[in-house]
């Protein structure tokens, strides 16, 4: 166990290396300037910088070195914790994605338990019932909220719920009302992703054979569905899960943005904007991050769920559970 | 030294005052240009006395991550920084004439190369420390010191060699060349006054809010990409000349929340959730127009949007070739079909906003016929797919531009009818910006917004910026001797031939008026443009609750 985890977080750290590794050369080869950016003070739009201020603002920055000198440095840097300084407003890099997350973590926390709750209800909901044409009715939910794009469903609620009837604000970070919608906007694709793996591996767990011996001791319908076939069937959803922390982060870009919340989501896609090269391999790294540490934690927790899945075998199990889903 | 609009202030540009911006425009024209046009009146009009107290919310689109008056080039930033600082002078919206602020009175030497100003005896910083001839010397320093980061006050202060002390309430600013444009630019947020110790802050400390302003507001939190709530400076009693009111502002707050998405503008507008913006899109700012809201709008002044031939390149340096397009382009049609009704096509290469400013008539008449018979005339014969060819060569050449393409899209259009092909090169800022920089452009597009004339020279003078990258001629001189004289006739002489010149010999193609408009709810009175079309709120109100 303990060498399988060493393993894993070698080849976390591998990743770690390779996303800024790519990040930072992608950044660099793009046809611009970051001293002009820096001179243009955030705007991008003076019109004469004098080359002599530049070449200062480029010396300053350690711009002017060899490309590969500023890798090695700026890796070296990057693994004691220092991503340089913001070129907008010359902050730390590392003090700005720290100061978006809590705003972050707060709008994906909530979303992810509205995902996990809403998904759940609506997985069991769509396979519990008895009238067939209740439960097919259902069964169309989640393809549509997977289908929906997160700006369309933000931009709805907010037409309908603050600006036709002001019920939650459409702007802002205050208080936990401003929250609601965001949250909303953001579990309906992760719910619906959740739904559609649950229910499908639901009716599949109910087909098989220790199923029918519940049925057959005489358990009752609840029991059926509840202690013997979820328990089974939430494994690949819980793969799932794993995948869907990734896509409320990059869910996260869109809905900060419709919903104007400060977080890890606008910060990208400013920095993205104005090409702020630190702040960019900052916040990339930091996804990079959060992406191995999910998974592991997910691979880990398997075989606290499912006996049967040995930690050796883990990828391939995993794997295959995937795609049975 | 200037800034250029973002691209979606041109799309939330628009309507309010029809009339006025056409009256101002016959306005410049009968006055022989002595006076910059547009609406200066404000948001809701007149509608009772002031009121003093009460908050607004206004809407901006993104935050730069600064808020430090000397070093902000972004229009929503200035929006903020504004109204933190005040300045040695102002600039009436009206007339264009530069008003005494923090300077009474103020003396130019012959060649414009030396400026006295005799400072007001009783303003203060806001943390009522005087605002005394050691601290405009502190700052002046300051700004020169910080260099490229403080782009636009550095390149107002090109050529300085120093500010004299000559008594407590008396300093001198000398040159080492001439510089006309100076006594403007001292009317500018570029060069509003900070306290002598915010001038000792870092960079960084100062864009984040952290020094003490000399104007009517002060910063009381910056949220970044959230909001910057600014109070009002208790005790501020020396209003500019340009201004309504010498008191405290009547507001005692004013927000600016930052709202990427132009959809939700516009709703928290029309729901109440905001109080004002200047960036509603253009195909929703007509629902602003009444039913509670009213609409204000003013031709950004300086460079208008413009097509830059870069005459080192071969297409380009074919001067046929350059008016062909000047030619071929129909500015109305543009305005008719992407812009909103209030807007205007170019009459000449500045804005009929800015001082000095005078129509040049037909020279920008559209006439596909006499540019068709240019190409003609130069070798240029049609080819099988409608393009013209000489030796075997296509006439075909790219604009990198980074603004909303829209005009673009129809010019390419247009051209097409005459056998031209233009091709859009579309990027982004940081790429336009690396672009101008290397030269490595046929041609480049923008607006330049500055309130004073002395933009042409930088941006056309072979001895300034040289946009055209091309040798010395007639009209290098014309500009340069503007920059040298504070002669007002003498000044509008020169500037007239010198933009005749430009559009006679298509260094430059103008396209058509960069505007801002700001649509406010009816509650809000007097929000305004001050003459360089940035917001001024410190006449502004609100009814009270």
């Amino acid at each position: 166990m303990a060498r399988y985890i060493l393993r894993r977080v070698g080849q976390g750290v591998f990743v770690l290396w390779a996303t800024f590794t790519i990040a930072f050369f992608v950044l660099y080869l793009l046809p611009s300037d970051p001293a002009a950016l820096i001179a243009a003070g955030g705007g991008g739009e003076v019109d004469q910088i004098d080359p002599a201020l530049l070449e200062e603002l480029r010396a300053q920055h350690g711009l002017d070195r060899p490309v590969i000198v500023q890798y090695g440095d700026a890796l070296w840097q990057a693994v004691r914790g220092d991503f340089g300084a913001s070129y907008l407003s010359g902050a730390p890099a590392t003090s700005l994605v720290a100061q978006a997350l809590p705003e972050t973590l707060k709008l994906t926390g909530v979303a992810l338990a509205l995902a996990v709750a809403g998904g759940a209800l609506l997985a069991v909901a769509s396979v519990f019932p008895r009238a067939r044409a209740l439960r097919q009715a259902l069964s169309a939910l989640p393809p549509l909220g997977v289908a929906l794009p997160t700006f369309f469903v933000g931009l709805l609620l907010l037409q309908w719920l603050s600006f036709r009837v002001p019920v939650f604000p459409a702007i802002g970070n205050e208080g936990a009302i401003s929250l609601v919608l965001p949250a909303v906007t953001l579990a309906v694709p992760a719910g619906a992703q959740l739904a559609q793996v649950l229910s499908r591996s639901l009716r599949g767990t109910l087909g098989e054979p220790y199923v029918e011996t519940a049925w057959a001791k005489g358990a009752g319908r609840g029991r059926v569905f509840l202690a013997h076939a979820l328990r089974n069937a939430a494994i690949p959803a819980f793969t799932v899960l794993g995948i869907m922390v990734g896509g409320l982060l990059g869910g996260a870009v869109v809905t900060e943005t419709v919903f104007s919340r400060v977080g890890l989501g606008r910060l990208t896609v400013q920095s993205v904007n104005q090409q702020d090269v630190p702040v960019v391999l900052a916040i990339v790294v930091f996804s990079a991050l959060v992406f191995v540490v999910v998974t592991l934690v997910v691979d880990l927790v398997y075989p606290l769920l499912d006996p049967r899945i040995e930690s050796s075998g883990i990828t391939e199990s995993r794997r295959s559970t995937a795609v049975a889903a | 030294m200037t800034t250029t609009s973002h691209s979606h202030r041109r799309r939330h540009t628009a309507a309010g005052g029809a009339l006025a911006a056409t009256a101002a425009l016959l306005l410049s024209a009968c006055s022989g240009g002595g006076a910059a046009g547009g609406s200066a009146a404000g948001a809701g009009g007149a509608a009772g006395e002031p009121v003093a107290g009460g908050n607004l919310t206004f809407a901006i689109t993104v935050d730069s991550h600064c808020i430090d008056p000397q070093q902000v080039g972004n229009n929503d930033a200035i929006a903020v920084a504004r109204q933190t600082v005040a300045s040695l002078t102002a600039q009436d919206p009206e007339t264009a004439e530069i008003v005494p602020w923090l300077a009474e009175s103020w003396e130019v030497n012959d060649d414009a190369s030396s400026y006295t100003f005799h400072l007001r005896e009783d303003a203060t910083f806001a943390d009522g420390t005087p605002i005394d001839a050691e601290s405009v010397k502190t700052n002046f320093d300051a700004i020169v010191a910080l260099g490229a980061t403080a782009s636009l006050g550095s390149q107002y202060l090109v050529g300085y060699e120093g500010t004299t002390v000559v008594d407590d309430r008396t300093v001198r600013v000398d040159f080492s060349a001439p510089s006309a444009q100076f006594l403007q630019a001292t009317s500018t947020f570029s060069l509003g006054l900070l306290a002598p110790e915010s001038a000792s802050l870092s960079a960084e400390e100062r864009c984040a809010g952290k020094f003490v302003g000399s104007g009517p507001f002060a910063v009381q939190s910056y949220t970044q990409d959230q909001e910057v709530v600014l109070e009002k400076v208790a005790g501020y009693a020396w209003g500019s000349q340009a201004n309504s009111h010498t008191g405290e502002a009547y507001l005692d707050t004013v927000t600016f929340k930052v709202i990427p998405e132009a959809s939700v503008r516009t709703g928290a507008l029309q729901s109440g959730q905001i109080d004002a913006t200047a960036a509603i899109s253009t195909v929703d700012l007509p629902q602003f127009d009444g039913n509670g809201f009213s609409l204000n709008q003013r031709a950004n002044p300086g460079v208008v949007y413009n097509l830059f031939p870069n005459e080192s390149s071969e297409l380009a340096a074919d001067e046929a070739v350059r008016r062909a397009i000047l030619k071929g382009i129909d500015r109305q049609q543009i305005v008719d079909t992407v812009l909103s009704a209030q807007d205007a096509p170019a009459t000449a290469v500045l804005s009929h906003s800015t001082p000095l400013y005078e129509s040049l008539g037909d020279a920008l008449a559209y006439d596909p016929e006499g540019a068709k018979k240019l190409l003609e005339d130069a070798g240029w014969v049609e080819g099988a797919d409608g393009i013209r060819e000489k030796d075997g060569k296509k006439l075909t050449t790219t604009v990198t531009f980074w603004q909303t393409p829209d005009a673009l899209e129809l010019v390419q259009q247009q051209l097409r009818q005459i056998g031209f092909d233009l091709q859009l090169n579309f990027v982004t800022v940081a790429e336009s910006q690396a672009a101008k920089e290397s030269g490595d452009f046929d041609f480049d597009y923008y607006n330049l917004t500055r309130s004073d004339p002395d933009v042409l020279r930088t941006i056309f003078s072979a001895n300034a910026r040289n946009i055209n990258q091309r040798d010395a001629e007639e009209v290098d001189d014309l500009l340069d001797r503007s920059a040298a004289t504070t002669d007002q006739a003498e000044r509008q002489e020169l500037v007239t031939q010198a933009s005749q010149l430009l559009v006679e010999k298509a260094h430059a193609i103008p396209v058509y008026e960069l505007s801002t408009t700001i649509a406010a709810s009816e509650k809000v009175h007097d929000l305004k443009f001050e003459a360089s079309s940035r917001l001024d709120f410190y006449d502004a109100w609100v009814d009270a609750a």
